[in-house]
Parts: C-alpha cells; sequence; structure tokens
C-alpha cells in the first residue's frame, strides 16, 4: 500500500520544493482537529523524524508520521484546478465521511 | 474537497483558518492581483486565463458596472463614460491634474478631489478605483476558495498622504483589509530581492502606464534598504502611444478628431506599440467616424525616433537618484525592470547603455509588483516564509529644515535620509535679551524659505535674556517609521521646551514633489548666490545693531568728528543693506569696520580699566593663573 502521487501532483510539488531552494520532500498527516474530527497536514519537509516512514513518489519523497499512517494508507495525492482554486487534493480511501468542505474528515 | 498548499513544517493551518492574503497592484492602466501558493508568488488568472484586469470602469445607467476588459472593449464607443486611467485622478483636484482638458470625462464641482459625472450618478475616483479592487477580490475569493485576511496594495512612490488616503479609501469601499500600502518599485524589489537573493546596489527602472518611478536599492543578505527614489508621475506607457497617436494625425493630417475617434485611435497606436516589441513594423489601421480611413505603417527605428525625448525624460530622474545616494551608474549591479512598458526594445536600449550593463527581465514586468505584494501580504498574515524576514527601510522625499535669519532654510534632515531617524542641530539667538525664538519648519530643496513648503511654526518662549549668540538651543528633528515629523526645541540651559507634530507629505501632491525637485536643481546657481546675498544682509543688520548699541552706549569716548563718521558708515551700510548687490553690502561692511576700529579699541580699554578698577595687582595675577 503506502501513498501515491498523480503525474500532476509530482511535477508541482517539484516545481515548488525548487522555488523553495531547500526541503527533501512532502510531509503529509492528520490530526486531531476541525469539525469532523481529523484533518489534513500538507507540508515540506526540511528534516525526518524517528518515527516518520518515508515512501518514494516518482522521485518526490513522501513522508509520514507511524500515527497518520493508518488513516492515511493507499492514499492518493492529486493536484486539481476548481475554477480559478487550484491546489492538492487527499484521494483517501479511509474517509467515511467529510466536512462539507472537506477540509477534515472521519475515519 | 477541498484544495490544499504545501505549508512550511510545522504551520499547515487548522481547518477553516487559512490565513489567506493577496497583493494587488492597482496600476494606471492595467490591475493585478497575486498570493502566495505553497511557498511560492503567483498571479490569479481571470476565467479565461488573463492575469491583467484593464484599470477601466463603464458606468451604465441601470447603475450596473463594467470592469476591465468588458468595459475597455467598448471604450470607443462611449469614452466619456467609460474611465481609465483613473490612478492619476485619486486624492487629487481638478487644478492638480496634469492635461485635465484632454480628458474626455464630465466633471463635476466640487470641494477637494475631483468627481465626474456618470450615466449611474455622480462618482468619485475612490468609488471608481474602487470597482477595480472588488472585481480583483472577487477573482481572489474566487481562486483561494475563502475569507481573505487582507491585502497588500501598491502605491508609486510620490503618492503622498491624499492619495495613499484615497487609495485605502478604495480599499475599503471594495470590502478588503488593507495589510499595508506599499511602494510599487520596492514591491518589484522584494519579489526579486527574494527570489533572487543576490547582494548589491540594484536600480528598481518602473515605467508604468501612467507613472515612472527610479529606485536605488541596496540589497544585502536579504535585508534592503532604499537608498534614494525619485520620478515622474506623469509619464508611462500611455505618453509612447500619445506619441505614436500625435504621429499619425500629422501623417495622416487629420483634422481635429471626435472623442470616440481618438479613443479608437489611441487604441491603434497602443496595439501598433505592443506589436513593435517582437516585429519590425506595425501596420496602423482605422476607419474613423467620419469614414475617413487611417492606413499607416510605423517601423521601429520611426517609433524610437518619435519617443526618443520621453526615453531620455527617464533618465533625468535616474541621474538625479544615483546623485542623491552618491553612487555612478557603475556601482549598480544590476537593474529591474518593471511595468510593461519596458517592453519596449528602445527602453531596455537606452537602460542598458546609460548602467552599461543588461537590464534584468527574467521576471514578468507586468507581474512583479503584484508578487512582490503578494509576498509582503503572505508574511503580514503570518505565514511563515521558510525564508528570513527581512527588513525595510523607508526614506524621505524632500529635506526637513528650519528657517534662520535672512528667510534661509537650514537643512536638518537631508532628502533621501532612511526613516525613522532623529537629528538635532543648535542655534543661537539673534539680538541681545532674546526671550523667545519662533521656529519655522519648512521642506523643499531650495535655500530660500519662500521658496520651499511651509509646514509648521512654534515659538520656544522662557529664553533667559543673554546676549546675542549665549543662547544654546537645540531642535531635534524626529521622523518615526510612518513618516510622521515631530520637531522640539529645548534651551540647554535653561531646560525650556517646545514641540510640534506634522505629517510633512500631507496635501503635498506627487508632481509637487517632483516639481519642487526640478525648482532646486534648476535654481541651483541663483540660489546659492540669493544665499551668500541674504547672508551679507543678515551679517550687515547684525553690525548696524551691535554699532548702534554700542553709540548708545558709548558714544563719550568718541569725537564728534568721528561720531560723525561712523554715523555715515552705518547710513552707507543701511542704504546698501537694503539693495542687492553683495559686492557693496560687503565693501560697506569693511567701511563701518573701519571706522569703528578705533571706538572698539577705546571701549575695549575702558572695560579693562572697568574690571582692573580697585583691584589689587596680586589679584590681578592670580586671576591670570587660573
Amino acid at each position: 500500500m503506502g501513498i501515491t502521487l498523480t503525474d500532476k501532483a509530482v511535477k508541482h510539488v517539484n516545481n515548488f520544493l525548487a522555488k523553495r531552494g531547500k526541503g527533501i520532500g512532502l510531509r503529509l498527516g492528520v490530526r486531531t482537529s476541525g469539525c469532523s474530527g481529523m484533518a489534513y497536514k500538507l507540508e515540506f519537509v526540511d528534516e525526518i523524524n524517528a518515527d516518520d516512514l518515508v515512501f518514494d513518489s516518482a522521485g518526490v519523497k513522501v513522508v509520514v508520521d507511524a500515527k497518520s499512517l493508518p488513516y492515511l494508507d493507499g492514499m492518493e495525492l492529486d493536484f486539481a484546478r476548481e475554477g480559478l482554486n487550484e491546489g492538492f487534493k487527499f484521494n483517501n480511501p479511509n474517509v467515511k465521511d467529510q466536512c462539507g468542505c472537506g477540509e477534515s474528515f472521519n475515519v | 474537497m477541498a484544495l490544499f498548499q504545501i505549508a512550511e513544517p510545522g504551520e499547515s493551518a487548522a481547518p477553516h483558518e487559512h490565513k489567506l492574503a493577496i497583493g494587488i497592484d492597482l496600476g494606471t492602466t492595467n490591475s493585478l492581483v497575486a498570493t502566495v501558493r505553497s511557498g511560492l508568488a503567483v498571479c490569479l488568472n481571470d476565467q479565461r486565463g488573463r492575469s491583467l484586469l484593464p484599470s477601466v470602469v463603464r458606468y451604465h445607467a441601470d447603475g450596473s458596472v463594467e470592469v476591465g476588459f468588458d468595459a475597455q472593449k467598448n471604450q470607443a464607443v462611449n469614452p466619456r463614460h467609460t474611465i481609465v486611467s483613473v490612478k492619476r485622478l485619486m486624492g487629487r483636484e481638478e487644478k492638480d491634474i496634469a492635461h485635465i482638458e484632454a480628458m474626455p470625462y464630465e466633471f463635476v464641482e466640487a470641494s477637494g478631489m475631483v468627481k465626474l459625472r456618470t450615466p449611474a450618478g455622480v462618482k468619485s475616483p475612490v468609488e471608481i478605483s474602487a470597482e477595480v479592487l472588488r472585481a480583483l477580490k472577487n477573482r481572489a475569493v474566487a481562486a483561494l476558495g475563502g475569507e481573505l485576511v487582507g491585502a497588500v496594495i501598491t502605491v508609486p512612490a510620490y503618492f503622498d498622504d491624499a492619495q495613499r488616503q484615497a487609495t485605502k479609501d478604495a480599499a475599503r469601499l471594495a470590502g478588503l483589509n488593507v495589510l499595508r500600502l506599499l511602494n510599487e518599485p520596492t514591491a518589484a524589489a522584494i519579489a526579486y530581492g527574494l527570489d533572487n537573493a543576490a547582494e548589491g546596489v540594484y536600480a528598481v527602472y518602473d515605467l508604468g502606464g501612467g507613472t515612472f518611478d527610479i529606485s536605488i536599492l541596496k540589497l544585502t543578505r536579504g535585508v534592503f534598504e532604499v537608498l534614494a527614489t525619485g520620478g515622474d508621475s506623469a509619464l508611462g506607457g500611455d505618453d509612447f502611444d500619445h506619441r505614436i497617436y500625435c504621429w499619425v494625425v500629422e501623417e495622416a493630417r487629420l483634422q481635429p478628431l471626435r472623442p470616440e475617434d481618438t479613443r479608437l485611435l489611441m487604441m491603434c497606436c497602443r496595439e501598433a506599440k505592443e506589436f513593435l516589441t517582437h516585429n519590425p513594423e506595425a501596420r496602423i489601421t482605422a476607419r474613423l467616424s467620419t469614414s475617413e480611413m487611417v492606413d499607416l505603417k510605423l517601423d521601429v527605428a520611426t517609433f524610437a525616433a518619435i519617443t526618443q525625448t520621453l526615453v531620455s525624460k527617464t533618465l533625468q530622474p535616474v541621474k538625479r537618484a544615483l546623485r542623491d545616494a552618491g553612487l555612478r551608474p557603475d556601482d549598480v549591479k544590476g537593474v529591474v525592470m518593471v511595468g510593461g512598458a519596458t517592453r519596449m526594445p528602445q527602453i531596455q536600449k537606452a537602460v542598458g547603455d546609460f548602467f552599461a550593463r543588461e537590464p534584468l527581465t527574467n521576471l514578468d514586468p507586468d507581474k512583479v509588483v503584484a508578487l512582490g505584494a503578494a509576498t509582503q501580504a503572505n508574511l503580514l498574515a503570518g505565514n511563515k516564509t521558510g525564508k528570513d524576514d527581512w527588513l525595510l527601510l523607508d526614506v524621505i522625499p524632500l529635506s526637513l529644515g528650519l528657517e534662520t535669519m535672512g528667510g534661509l532654510t537650514e537643512k536638518v534632515i537631508p532628502r533621501n535620509a532612511t526613516i525613522p531617524t532623529a537629528r538635532a542641530q543648535e542655534f543661537t539667538t539673534f539680538k541681545d535679551g532674546q526671550t523667545a525664538m519662533s521656529i519655522h519648519v519648512v521642506q523643499g530643496e531650495r535655500e530660500m524659505v519662500a521658496d520651499c513648503r511651509s509646514l509648521a511654526r512654534f515659538e520656544l518662549r522662557g529664553i533667559p535674556p543673554m546676549v546675542a549668540g549665549a543662547a544654546r538651543v537645540r531642535v531635534t528633528f524626529q521622523v518615526d517609521a510612518d513618516g510622521l515629523l515631530s520637531v522640539s526645541a529645548r534651551e540647554q540651559t535653561t531646560g525650556v521646551e517646545a514641540s510640534v507634530t506634522v505629517k510633512p507629505s500631507y496635501g503635498l501632491a506627487d508632481d509637487e514633489i517632483t516639481r519642487i525637485l526640478q525648482d532646486s536643481l534648476a535654481h541651483a546657481k541663483d540660489d546659492a548666490m540669493t544665499r551668500a546675498l541674504r547672508e551679507s544682509q543678515v551679517e550687515a543688520r547684525r553690525l548696524i545693531e551691535a554699532t548702534e548699541a554700542a553709540l548708545a552706549e558709548d558714544a563719550h569716548l568718541l569725537k564728534a568728528e568721528e561720531t560723525a563718521a561712523i554715523t555715515a558708515a552705518i547710513a552707507k551700510l543701511r542704504a546698501a543693506a537694503a539693495g542687492d548687490n553683495r559686492r557693496q553690502i560687503n565693501m560697506a561692511m569693511d567701511d563701518l569696520a573701519f571706522e569703528t576700529q578705533e571706538f572698539a579699541h577705546r571701549r575695549m580699554d575702558q572695560s579693562i580699566k572697568k574690571v582692573l578698577a580697585g583691584r589689587k595687582v596680586d589679584e590681578i595675577r592670580m586671576g591670570e593663573k587660573e
């Protein structure tokens, strides 16, 4: 299983990392907060912690902490454009329901 | 499903708490909006993928409003009610606006800022600008998928308080929270300085649609300081269109045109200008309302020739700013080009030749200002950037000083001093027993107070009576980070104090600043001579007063003919000082000094005798030893 990135996501992550000038990869995680219980984390990675798991998706290092992994396993990260908005999209098979906007979710 | 942006490590926003901030370049011709996404500043495009929004507003009788391309498309049809370049009207009175007679609008008599009559009612420039800002805000809200924390809006470096306030009012009217107004060249420097992180002195050459700004900046380890600024608020790409237009009218031998034809031709001229950036020749064709046909070919060489004066006009403020910064063209490590007009090859060549280096054009010159504004907005909204934070120093545009005897200006803080700043200078009394001092705070570059701008007056009272020149009055000028000036005066021996606070830029239009600077340049030689003359006159008056005081006290020391000679010399000097022949004044002063030499000796002897009278020789010797 693990976590995968779509081609579009890979392209954008690499572009943002290059423009930022530093960072070794992309961190995905969950934390408890928000209206439906859980919220995603999406951050640049400058250092890898002891309890982190590192996946490789088409050359991008994807870092997930051990606690978050069960909620994210099997997930695909996409980059999408909706109207004028654009950004990363979590296609998470573990999600049972989510709040209206999708910023927080439940498993 | 929500769309996510990548945050800095540990900075992921809680759900529904994204700090969305935007940067807006509110331009004379075009406006843009940008934001920082996943750490990268990007311009936000409209539905059709266009980042520019023409700063054009069209009002309809039913109260509806068109903004941008839709309004621009129809501007030839209805020029009177299609408002372009409204930025030139912001915070201005009718008399302040250059070429107001050439504008097709119906101005409404009003005190303060101009107002325009439109089919939807009388509108102020603030309301019109608010329409442009609202369109950009709506675009940003749609693109970011949430409410905005705030916006950084850019303004020309020379915008005064009234113009800045008008811009803020427009933003508020559009429902935007203004995080800060930022000078356009500074925003461009932020975009370049941070993205490229190159150290050294840079010039930002910003030729927009309607304004020209030059800034000399110094970048050191991400900290940058504005060394000098300059510009011309009535020079931009529009003027190049106008030059082509004049050429067309002349070449085609056109009779005076109706407004819609003027507008149509101006549009053709702008298209021709843009076409010439990448092509050797442009064709200008138009059918006028008189069914007259215009069909001309304009080549690059002709275009360069007819716009030569405009190009060199931009180089004057460049030279001046460099001189202010104490630099030569070869001290500048790079030249940042900003504004769509810098795409013109003749501009790039002239700037390249002046600095003897290729100007930097690696960021889109139309977008750099918005990108820099977005970068700052992101920071001000409280988002971490992962880069070192930077400090930005600003400068005062005109020297601040006070009036001294003879109507002369004494500069206390020179122009282009970085703010915040505080400088103090000591002044003294002019007359014996003078107990009050009037302090007149002025702003400007000229030597004479009459040629400068008066900011404030206040009085310092309670100076103990002393002989002229004995009092020590320390005057401190302090300019805080917001450009607010406070002046305080303190007599050092007694500690009596008085102070005043003023806003130096209040009510000062940007072309007024330009005019003040140009005047000071044009009158530099005159001013130096006037100053010398005034100094002689002040000295003459001081000498006359001192002599008359001495005569009143010690006339008994003089023979009648000596008194007569001195009185005659005084009369001669008084007559000379009333005129403006400095040589004559100086000669008369020499004459009076000569006539009073003997008198001075006798007075000296007399006072020594007074001091020594009744004292023993020993006491005097001891006194000497001390």
